[in-house]
Order: structure tokens, then sequence, then C-alpha cells
């Protein structure tokens, strides 16, 4: 069991824990990520460690609440345990000293990138952090971000905080006007994922992005979160979840994101009636 | 002499009514046939069907202790030797080992001692006499070892070390263990219940299981040398699902068998939404493959409200892998053989959906290294199946993750560990495997017997590293 010391609402829909996790916390490194289950009716859901404390013996967590399962998530309050943490996994990232790095998080997705840009930080490398969000209330790390990055852009949708429009639109200014980092990496939903692809391949700029494929073990014993690199059929949970964005099949890995949307759907509907639905949205 | 009496049947769920439910197919003998069966052994001299034991299960004994109504007795004999009988009694395929061997299958049938010791470990553990039974736990004076897998090898091993005195502790990558009996066999041929009760068993000898740890990630196998285990077996079978290699497969809708069955087994997602995990299965199910496993998933198919399934083999029916009980079992629930067919292309929709599969017709010709007359493509044959759903059960290759994290350890062209097969132990010393990790898919008694092998190799190894120091 894994208690929850702590609880943040980052932003409507989106929480943080930190949780009791000793064995995984000694060993985390940026690019890691692991798999929780609940309870023993629940999924196995892998979620990137957003940061650990080795000497506290806790890792950190960031979701959104999307579907029956990170809605029940939720719910859980400081003191609350979960059933089962296993991890470490996949390959972290091999992270050096590099002059340059653009960090490019959409949404969640500043959460799994934080380990990243902080390391490379850590190392002296340049940080340029580019944040977007739907709108200023869905802005999360804010202070972390700016704690270890050089730079940090912000851009909502909305234009209600920073950068009217797309996170991808900073990232082309600033390759337009002429700045070549070593390498970009991007985090975030997968059209966001493409569409900076599509910005840096113009540039021939270096992008490693970060895979959030439906899995099941996460230990590549099954094979769902297949994704195609290169053309060849890579195991997202082993041989990623980081890999080079240019040669990611993206709209092979989005149809498969939609495999199970019927039976999500459900799960969601069932919930809303046999519990009172969740928290965030009686909000 | 008693009079010749022909081998029971094993009773079973009617087809008709088993395809709509997931309880289990076979239902075990009572008591009067299970006596009945055991007295058809003629107790011949050489007792050949033990040789045939790869777990080395002292059979005459147990089945003339169940002739004798002793069956509580008989379920102990039978642990003497086999941690897990109620699993073995149900999955080993008994047709090739022992009851191969048996004397009266020389003109008739062999007396079902597959049957025999189920029943036998069922009434134990039914009449909740199994707790009386438990030995006292193990001191751990002998030593400290390491088994990492829960499934068939590493269960036999962590129970045999422990029944030697060696303090165990059995790490789990999964939240549950048991590992392919748990995640890949379903359970209308292997009720959980049943996996559950044997790991208490084994936990009762003193084995400490830790679930959710995966060596090589969580702990690395230094840092276990370094904790103070004087040896580790390994024992994390073949669980890295193979692809057939074609166009489409990663169409919506193609599932390896490993993932259609662990969703459906080990994470129950046949009970959703009750259970939050889910799987979806089509109305046209085509499963690619001939061994248990591909048995496995089309029986779950059915099961799941699949329309029509049909096996796609690209042999014919006499070099089909799977045990002749389980294609049986599958017929009789109306799945299809499609024999002499191979898969060349999935064929998908603009979203990305399966929705048919070209196949080509295949015929026999020389015979290939394995022995099997090698199958091949009839020009000109291709024609399209309609089909919604696909499951390649086609083969798992051994699981890298761990053994590739430690170095030294010699591997095989396969990634299977090299071992000596007399002790089990690899490269690395200190370091035993067994199992599929060893061999490649087998069975599950393959792996126990393994399992026993390196637990006697374990045993010696320490015991000579203890001597020298002292």
């Amino acid at each position: 069991m894994h208690r929850i010391v702590k609880k943040e609402e980052l932003a409507p829909r989106i929480k943080l824990f930190v949780v009791e996790a000793p064995q995984i916390a000694a060993c985390a490194r940026p690019g890691h990520f692991f798999v929780l289950r609940m309870h023993e009716q629940g999924e196995r859901i892998p979620l990137t460690i957003a940061d650990s404390d080795p000497a506290a013996g806790t890792i950190t967590m960031v979701f959104q609440e999307v579907g029956k399962s990170t809605c029940e998530l939720g719910t859980l309050e400081e003191g609350d345990s979960i059933l089962d943490i296993v991890g470490p996994l996949g390959t972290p990232r091999d992270i050096k000293r590099l002059d340059t790095v653009v960090c490019v998080a959409g949404g969640v997705g500043v959460a799994p990138i934080y380990p990243e840009a902080k390391a490379f930080h850590e190392l002296g490398t340049r940080v340029i952090s580019l944040v977007g969000a739907q709108t200023k209330d869905m802005l999360i790390f804010k202070d972390r971000m700016e704690a270890v990055s050089d730079e940090v852009h912000y851009s909502t949708d909305d234009g209600s905080f920073g950068y009217h429009g797309f996170v991808t639109g900073i990232l082309r200014d600033l390759l337009a006007g002429g700045l070549r980092p070593d390498e970009v990496v991007a985090i975030g939903p997968l059209p966001m994922m493409r569409a900076t692809c599509k910005v840096t391949a113009e540039f021939g700029v270096k992008t490693i992005v970060s895979l959030n494929a439906i899995m099941v073990d996460g230990t590549g014993m099954c094979g769902s979160c297949r994704v195609t690199v290169d053309g060849k059929t890579m195991f997202s949970c082993v041989e990623g979840p980081a890999f080079d964005g240019h040669k990611v099949d993206f709209e092979e890995l989005m149809a498969r994101q939609t495999r199970f949307l019927a039976e999500e759907k459900l799960a969601m509907e069932r919930y809303q009636v046999h519990s009172e639905g969740c928290k965030c949205r009686r909000k | 002499m008693p009079a010749k009496v022909d081998r029971h049947p094993m009773p079973k769920q009617d087809p008709r009514e088993r395809i709509r439910n997931f309880n289990e197919v076979a239902l075990g003998y009572p008591a009067d046939v299970a006596v009945g069966e055991a007295m058809r052994c003629i107790g011949c001299p050489k007792s050949p069907c033990v040789a045939g034991c790869p777990v080395e299960v002292d059979i005459p004994s147990f089945v003339k202790l169940i002739a004798e109504g002793k069956f509580v007795e008989a379920a102990r004999k039978i642990k003497e030797k086999n941690s897990l009988p109620a699993i073995c009694g149900r999955v080993c395929p008994q047709e090739t080992q022992c009851e191969e061997r048996c004397t009266l299958g020389k003109k008739g049938k062999p007396v079902a001692i597959g049957a025999l010791e189920r029943f036998a470990a069922d009434y134990e553990r039914a009449s909740g006499t199994q707790a009386a039974s438990e030995p006292a736990p193990a001191s751990g004076a002998a030593g400290r070892v390491a088994v990492v897998g829960s499934g068939p090898a590493g269960l036999t091993c962590a129970a045999d070390l422990a029944k030697m005195g060696y303090s165990v502790v059995l790490f789990e990558s999964l939240h549950s263990t048991g590992g392919v009996l748990r995640y890949g066999i379903p359970e209308f041929r292997l009720p959980k219940a049943i996996v559950d009760e044997e790991v208490a068993y084994v936990k009762s000898l003193g084995v400490e299981v830790r679930v959710n740890t995966l060596v090589g990630r969580t702990v690395t196998v230094d840092e276990l040398f370094r904790d103070g285990f004087d040896a580790i077996f390994l024992g994390t079978g073949a669980g890295l699902p193979h692809f057939l290699g074609i166009p489409g497969e990663n169409l919506n809708g193609v599932y390896s068998a490993n993932e259609f069955l662990t969703r459906s087994n080990l994470m129950k997602a046949y009970r959703f939404p009750e259970y939050d995990t889910p799987v979806w299965v089509g109305k046209r199910v085509v499963v690619v493959g001939a061994g248990n496993v591909a048995m496995d998933a089309a029986r779950t198919a059915l099961r799941l409200g699949a329309e029509k399934v049909s096996i796609v083999y690209r042999r014919s029916r006499a070099e089909m892998p799977a045990r002749l009980e389980e294609i049986e079992n599958a017929e009789e629930e109306g799945v299809e053989l499609m024999l002499l067919t191979n898969p060349i292309r999935v064929l998908g929709d603009e979203r990305g959906w399966v929705r048919g599969m070209e196949c080509v017709r295949m015929e026999l010709g020389e015979p290939d290294e394995s022995g099997r007359r090698r199958p091949v493509p009839v020009p000109g044959s291709e024609f399209v199946i309609d089909i919604d759903t696909m499951i390649s059960a086609v083969g798992t290759d051994p699981n890298p993750l761990l053994v590739r994290s430690v170095p030294g350890l010699k591997l095989g062209r396969h990634g299977n560990v090299i071992v000596n097969e007399e002790t089990g132990e690899t490269s690395v010393p200190g370091v035993f495997a067994g199992g599929d990790i060893v061999t490649g898919s087998a069975t599950v008694i393959a792996a126990m017997g393994a399992g026993k092998i390196a637990a006697r190799g374990i045993d010696r190894y320490i015991r000579a590293k203890r001597e020298r120091s002292e």
C-alpha cells in the first residue's frame, strides 16, 4: 500500500499526489514512469514520475481527470492509500549537458517534462520552456518550471495568459528568429506533439517526444502500447516512452488511442450514476 | 484381478451452456468415480509413469491411496514432490507424459492420472485439511534465496528451497502472483481461486512474496546480492509476444494473445464494467496460431460474445501444437479451424479499424528443421475474409527486460538464458534460471521440473560456498 502524503489541486480537474514509494524514489530518473492500480477492480494506470524525493521515499504524480479511473483516483485524499504501484518503468532519458534545449509542454504534459527540464538545468544546459494550456486557470507547474528554466514562455488557447494560440506558435517564432537548440523536448497531447514535430522538422531540429500509449502491464508483455517508429513496431513501455518525434507515426497512434472509447464512455456514465459522480464535476 | 473397466471420462459442462460463462469446463471426478478410476491401476512393477513426470511424483502410491479412499493422504503424497497439484491436474499434458507411459495404454486407455491428481488436490482443499498439513515455516538458516518470477518455475523453485530450510523471497512484477497461470490461462480452464490456494500453500512453507517488484528495474540483481541473497533464480518466463510482421497489424482490433488474455484473465475484463479494464471483441474473430494459447484466445473470444471465431493455421491438423483435448474443446464450442491458410495482410478502414484479412492457401512440402513438413503458399490462391478482430497467437520469446540487465549473463539466439541443464546454473555465479526464460515457451510442468532442478542446484551451490568459507 502506498500512502498519499500530499494532495494538491493544481487546476480544475488536474491533481497532484505525493505518495510513498521508497524503492521507486530511490532509483527514478527523468523519463521513467510507473503503473498504479487503485483497488482490486481497478485498471493499471501508467503515469510519468513528475518528481521524486529519495530521502523522503516519495514520488510525485500529476493527473488530469478524464475518465472513470482518473476521476475515481481524484477522490482519494491525503492519508488514503493506493493498492499497487510498480516502477520505475520505461527507458529513462539519457540527459547530457547541451548548449540549449527547448522544452515544449502542452496541458498536463508540463508535469512529465519538469524532471527533464530540471535535469538539463542542473547540468548547466540553457533551458527555454514553452508552456501551453487551454486557459490561464489550466496553467500548472509555473513556479517549478520557472525555477529550472532560463526563460519561460506561456501560451493559452483563449489568450487569457501569454501568447494567444497554440504553444507551437511561440516555437515557430523562436526558430524563425534564428534560435537553434540542440534538442526540443515535447510532451503533451498527441496533436500538440505532432504539430511540434512538424515545426521542428522544417528547421531541422532534433525533437524527442514522450508517448502515452494505452498499456496494460507496462513491462513489455502485451504489446498494447505498440507504436510505429521509423517504420518499425516498438513497445513504448519498454523501448520508450521517449522517441525521436520525427520518426513516430502519429496518425496510427492517434487511431490506436481510440480503441476503447466506447468502453471508456460506458464506464464513465456508469460511474456517474453509481457514485454521485466525481467531485471535480460537481464543483 | 478386478474386472476390466474402461477409463472414466471427465465430466464437462455442456458446450452450448459453457460458451456463455467463464466457469470451469471440466468438472472433475466425483469421489466414487475417482476410486473406480484409481482401481484401474494394475500397480505394474516398473512404474513407467513416474519417469514420465518432470517433477517425479510417486504416481502409483497416490493412485493406490485414492483407490483405498485415503484422499487427503493421496494429496500429501503428491505434494512431497509437486507443490501445485490442483494446477498440474488441470493443465499438464499428461497424454505426452505420465499417461503416455502407462502400461494400460499399450492395449487400451491409460489410467487418468491427471484427473486423479486434480481430484486428490481438490478434495484436500475442499475438506479444509490443507492447513493442518502445513509444514513449519522455513528456518532460513540454510541461506537466503531470491526467486524472480512467480510463475510455475518460480513457485516450484521457491517451495522446494523453503522445504530445504532456505529463506526465500519470491519477486513478482505484476500485482498478482502466478505468472502465466494468472495472466495467460483462462478461468474456464484454470480457476484463479485454485491458483490463489496453491500460492497460499507455497507461502505457508515460509516463502515471502513481494509483488509489484520488477527485478532489473525496481531492484537489480547486483543489489539483491548486496542485500545478502546467496543465490538468485530467474524464472521470468517467455512473455514477449511475437507478431506476424505483416502489414496492418497495428490496426485497431488486432491484439496479441498476451494482451487479449491479460485483459480478460489478470484484469478480469470479462467482468467489465464491474472491473475497470475493458476488452473489445467484435463479431467475427480470427485467431492466428494453433497452440494452447490460440485455443484459449479463441474460446475466450466466444465467451466475450463473438459470433464466429476461426483459428487460422498455416499447417495441417496433424501439426497443430495444442493439446488434443483443447482442440476438441474448442471445436465442440464452435471454433472453426481454417487449416493450411496463412494471413498475408490485415485490411483496415479509414478510421484505422480492422475490416478484413487477406490469406493465402498453403500446401505441405518437404520437412523443415523442426521435422514438420514445411508449408508453402499455393500461387494465386489469395482470398479475403471479412473480420473485425484478429488475435495473434504465434508464440512468445523470453522476457528480455531482466536478463539484459544482468552483466555477463550468457544468452542464446532468442534471448533465452543459457544454463547447465543438470543444475540450472547460468554463466553468472550464484544466478540460476529455469522455465520458459531458458527454453522459450513450453509447458507449465516443464517449467516446474526446471524449478525443481534449479532448487537442487542452488542448494548444492550454497552448501559448497559455505564449506569453502568455513
